[in-house]
């Protein structure tokens, strides 16, 4: 009987072990499953996209001005529209971002008012974007009259992507261990010089990671624009930020009229002409491109400057 | 009332001048239940001075007391006096926590050097007194990693990263940090208690080499380590200082009951 009484609890042991395994490996399927449906899905798409728009996309459709004759519309105001939006909408929110996020996160006393001001920025993250394109059309092109500007898109796309820098800064700076923290600080470093030597150094590459995804979002963002009245059709580039007069820098493109592109993209699918829908689908395969560019550029700066920092 | 009686008394046993001094000093995490309890506790000058008690005793927090870390943290509260050289209360609101660091440096449990190259850790210290003269730097890079006896190990990989190096030689490095900038008290909270035996007895080593340069106080669980290293041994309970006195005397002859109870292995 002594014997007898382990080996059955080694029986035991091992149906036990087995059903485990089982709902281990059922997990794994599962999520192998999950993972197929989006890749599947986004792989679909970006055929789609491709088959339909790709034999458009040439040197000329790139580097033409929206037509009303679809075979010499091109995508070249709008692409113009979009990096000058997002360089307003990068120097505007990145620099106030971090700089929000290294406040609350380092500098701002724990207590229920600092609770207040995280629950609302993570809020805000998800608030639809379309609620910013209304505030901004009542406070940057009524109020401040700013007019259908790219200072006014550039704007409204920096509060859109505020709370994401915001929330991503201090998520990466909360990913630094106490441990350094302590450490520069017990060498007679001040709170300054412990933030700028330490946790912005390390924190950066997945700051940067945060920026980017949250800019990709922006740059195809439609909604807020179409609101505060950006054009659907619009065939000259805004003023050159070079002028060949003193002095010689011009700001007036920000008060210039703008696309961007998906509302070309969507003002081409909106028109009843077939031949459009060709010029809709490259000029979202551009789109795509785009934000796929910066995704690989974020992933290349995490890598860049997470090498040789870990803990 | 047990430790007020024992601290006059011990003190008597002190040969050395003292470096730091708390007087009844007493700590608290937010609240009203303090976690350091009128300590009252003369360091002596140039010597390894050992804090022994069972876990949860407050070796940590009384040890953080003499640099400021407290600071770092909302709600924490001082009372009564850590003097410096007989003059300077460390703990006054007058002094900025700063200038404490910058005299007083410290080394933790776990090896903590910033993801940054072996030369840089080192000279950082330097760095933020706003030292920029690179001779200077290397000169006192070198000097450092020699007292803290990695030199040999380190010197033609100046530039490696400091996390490619051993446990034990992250904790000797963490060592040559706080040494660059020549502090007057180290603060050691259980150095070796992330390292093996032979990183340990490196350490140990190291500091007994660094006695006639520094004053050390250093926390461990370990009573056969305060025994080797230290000249003098602090035993607390419960936030209390019970005994402290010369090593020998405590590990021989300890006056009160607690510390024979411990030292015999009856608790913690
Ligand atoms: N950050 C904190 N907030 C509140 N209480 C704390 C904090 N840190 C420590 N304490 C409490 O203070 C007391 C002393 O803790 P401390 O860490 O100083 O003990 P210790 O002697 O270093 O123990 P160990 O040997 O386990 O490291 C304990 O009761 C602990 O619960
Ligand atoms: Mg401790």
């Amino acid at each position: 009987m002594a014997i007898a009484l382990p080996e059955q609890g080694l029986i035991a042991l091992r149906k036990s072990v087995s059903r485990r395994q089982l709902y281990s490996n059922l997990f794994a399927i599962v999520g192998l499953i999950s993972i197929l449906v989006a890749l599947v899905v986004l792989v679909a798409l970006i055929i789609h996209l491709l088959s339909q728009g790709l034999t458009s996309i040439d040197w000329q459709f790139l580097t033409s001005p929206a037509s009303s004759d679809a075979e010499e519309a091109g995508v070249f105001i709008a692409l113009v529209g979009s990096g000058l939006v997002m360089l307003v909408t990068t120097t505007l929110a990145v620099p106030v971002g971090i700089a929000a996020g290294i406040y609350l996160e380092e500098y701002a006393r724990k207590g229920w008012l600092a609770d207040l001001i995280e629950i609302n920025v993570t809020n805000l993250a998800g608030v639809p974007s379309i609620v910013y394109g209304l505030l901004a059309l009542g406070l940057f092109k009524y109020a401040l009259n700013l007019g259908e500007s790219i200072i006014t898109a550039g704007l409204t796309l920096a509060l859109l992507v505020l709370p994401v820098v915001i929330v991503t800064t201090r998520e990466a700076m909360r990913a630094i261990p106490s441990s350094l923290r302590e450490a520069a600080y017990a060498l007679g470093a001040s709170k300054w010089r412990m933030v700028k030597d330490h946790i912005l150094p390390y924190s950066m590459g997945s700051i940067l990671t945060g920026i980017i995804i949250g800019l990709s979002r922006a740059i195809g963002e439609t909604a807020p624009l179409v609101t505060i009245g950006a054009l659907t059709f619009i065939t000259f580039l805004p003023d050159s930020p070079i002028q060949p007069t003193f002095p010689f820098i011009s700001f007036s493109w920000l008060l210039s009229p703008f696309t961007v592109l998906p509302i070309q993209m969507f003002s081409w699918v909106s028109r009843p002409d077939l031949a459009f829908e060709a010029k809709a689908a490259a000029a979202g395969a551009v789109l795509l491109a785009l934000t796929l560019l910066m995704n690989g550029f974020a992933s290349f700066l995490r890598y860049r400057l997470r090498k040789g920092i870990k803990w | 009332m047990v430790s007020e009686t024992s601290g006059h008394r011990s003190q008597s046993g002190i040969a050395h001048k003292a470096k730091v001094e708390a007087v009844n000093l007493s700590f608290y995490y937010g609240g009203s239940k303090a976690a350091i309890k009128n300590v009252s506790l003369a360091i002596p000058e140039k010597q390894i001075t050992a804090l022994i008690g069972p876990s949860g005793c407050g070796k940590t927090t009384l040890l953080r007391c003499f640099n400021r870390m407290h600071d770092l943290y909302d709600n924490n509260r001082y009372e009564g006096k850590i003097l410096l050289d007989s003059t300077v209360n460390l703990i006054s609101t007058k002094i900025d926590p700063i200038e404490v660091r910058m005299r007083v440096g410290m080394v933790f449990q776990r090896p903590n050097p910033f993801p940054k190259s072996i030369y840089e850790n080192v000279a950082y210290g330097l760095r933020i007194r706003g030292e920029s003269r690179r001779r200077v730097i290397d000169q006192k890079v070198e000097q450092s990693l020699q007292q803290a006896a990695l030199w040999n190990e380190v010197k033609d990989r100046l530039n490696d990263q400091a996390y490619d190096l051993s446990g034990g030689q992250q904790q000797r490095l963490c060592i040559a940090r706080a040494l660059a900038t020549d502090p007057e008290l180290i603060l050691f909270d259980e150095p070796t208690s992330a390292l093996d035996p032979i990183a340990t007895a490196n350490v140990e080593q190291l500091m007994l080499q660094l006695k006639d340069k520094v004053t050390m106080l250093v926390v461990t669980h370990s009573m056969q380590q305060a025994a080797r290293i230290s000249d003098y041994t602090a035993f607390m309970y419960l936030g209390e200082l019970v005994e402290f006195d010369q090593t020998s005397k405590i590990f021989s002859a300890p006056a009160q009951e607690k510390t024979r109870d411990y030292i015999g292995g009856r608790f913690g």
